[in-house]
């Protein structure tokens, strides 16, 4: 019998995978993409500590690698999100005492997934990684993550506490 | 609490090293990888996903740039503000429905005029500009009779080739793509050469390559798509775009060039895929009629010979 934060990751983790191809690409701006399916694995991780934040950052990451359009080498963004999951775990403690921080972590979060990615992309040669490509997306991509920020960890913390309430004291 | 932590540092390394492997094994396997497998169930489980998000996410989209402020309701104004905008809305939505009309005709009349037989569909995902790829994902699949490596299109011309398919979805490698090449000749001149995308979203230019290093090109010169070996993955004939700049000298090795596609990568809405490419070759039969050139008045002198001269 999987726990209920298990339930509730699976569900926001699908969720999120279907609304970032659908919608968030869609959105007519320039720059990046708004990355919602990063915004809930740094929530759940804020929420349940690093643990737990980096495997849901890995099976999002898996998740993104395999759904439609995805062409690039699986484990890519396995790779990217379990080490963002991790590091955003580790500021667990923090983030009860301060409203500021979970902000610090999603800029640190966002930036670091782009430049993890495009690392990776440049390890193998990947043509499509260029450095003025990194250069348009890397502040777009921190902008869009923390204004988005704002929606998504208040509901995504509100329902973990709903859902285990001792364990995710997080004000 | 340290007993705790090292079972997340021992997962944490478990994790990244399956990550690891897994890109290099599908690195490693490049055009038939051992996980193509889980990616096409990926795609026969969660294409399904997709489509549902996209028919409720459409319209969230659509109504993006009409959403106002909601008057309170509690005063008059208000109330017909909200009515107002509600009747704007609705006359949007019938905008939003004249062109997909529209999309639909363009795109009939170009297969037609090129003869292929197209199978039409629409985008459903887009992937995220920060996967540095350009690709898409049609709601249309192998059920519909699509196959990899067939043309995609629209009413203003190239828009990719089908590089993945599922059941009920499929994927696009956009011509925009820098992995994507395709086969070009230019209209009329018959020089070929082969385009590769540029990659980045809001320029959206493709470069050509010309074979012969002697070739002219000029600016306004108009593309064609050459044709592939077997009509895959690309059937002759779709209009491609039009030179916007001419590098490089002539006599160099080869000339290059700046193509502006025709196609705009980023409102892709409806499109069809060329399931049966056209008998013989349409030539520049696909391509728009030229815009009329002003009249240059030509001035005729006639020389009649004269029986001095002759003699």
């Amino acid at each position: 019998m999987p726990s209920a934060r298990v339930v509730l990751a699976v569900v926001l983790v699908t969720v999120a995978l279907a609304l970032q191809v659908t919608l968030m690409s869609r959105l007519p701006l320039p720059g990046a993409t708004p990355d919602l399916l990063l915004l809930v694995v740094v929530a759940l991780a804020l929420a349940h500590g690093p643990g737990f934040g980096l495997v849901c950052g890995f099976a999002a990451g898996l998740g993104a690698d395999l759904v439609p359009p995805a062409d690039h080498e699986v484990g890519r963004w396995a790779l990217v999100l379990t080490v963002v999951g991790f590091l955003a775990g580790s500021a667990h403690d923090q983030a009860r005492r301060s409203a500021f921080v979970p902000l610090v972590v999603v800029a640190v979060a966002g930036a670091a997934s782009v430049l993890l990615y495009a690392g990776l992309g440049a390890l193998m040669d990947d043509p499509n990684v260029t450095w003025v490509g990194v250069r348009e997306l890397l502040p777009t991509a921190v902008v869009y993550d923390v204004v988005l920020s704002a929606f998504v960890l208040p509901g995504v913390l509100t329902m973990a506490r709903r859902v285990e309430p001792d364990q995710a004291a997080f004000a | 609490m340290n007993r705790d932590t090292r079972r997340t540092r021992v997962l944490l390394a478990l994790l990244l090293v399956t990550s690891i492997s897994l890109i290099t094994i599908d690195y490693r396997g490049g055009d038939n990888s051992p996980l193509d497998g889980v990616r096409s169930l990926a795609a026969t489980v969660f294409g399904p996903v997709e489509r549902v998000a996209a028919a409720i996410a459409r319209p969230v989209g659509d109504a993006v740039d009409s959403v106002g402020s909601l008057g309170d309701g509690v005063d008059e104004a208000a109330r017909l503000k909200a009515r107002n905008q509600e009747l704007t809305r609705r006359l949007r939505t019938s905008e939003l429905d004249r062109n997909r009309a529209r999309e639909l005709d363009e795109l009939l009349h170009l297969a037609g005029a090129g003869r292929y037989t197209v199978v039409p569909a629409r985008v459903i995902a887009i992937g995220s500009a920060q996967t540095f790829s350009w690709t898409v994902t049609l709601d249309a699949g192998s059920r519909d009779g699509i196959r990899p490596d067939m043309t995609v299109l629209n009413g203003d011309g190239l828009v990719g080739r089908v590089k993945t398919v599922g059941p009920s979805t499929s994927t696009v490698l956009l011509a925009v793509d820098p992995e994507s090449s395709v086969g070009v000749r230019l209209e009329a001149s018959m020089e070929v050469g082969f385009t590769t995308g540029q990659g980045i979203r809001d320029g959206g230019d493709l470069d050509l390559r010309l074979l012969d290093g002697q070739s002219t090109v000029d600016r306004g010169d108009r593309l064609v798509t050459f044709g592939s070996q077997g009509d895959r993955p690309y059937v002759p004939g779709v209009p491609v775009g039009e030179v916007v700049s001419v590098n490089g000298t002539p006599g160099s090795q080869t000339r290059s060039a700046v193509v502006s596609p025709y196609v705009d990568f980023t409102s892709l809405d409806l499109v069809g895929v060329v399931v049966d490419p056209p008998r013989t070759d349409p030539r520049d039969a696909v391509l728009p009629p030229r815009p009329a050139a002003t009249p240059v008045p030509t001035v005729t002198v006639t020389v009649t010979p004269s029986p001095k001269a002759g003699g």
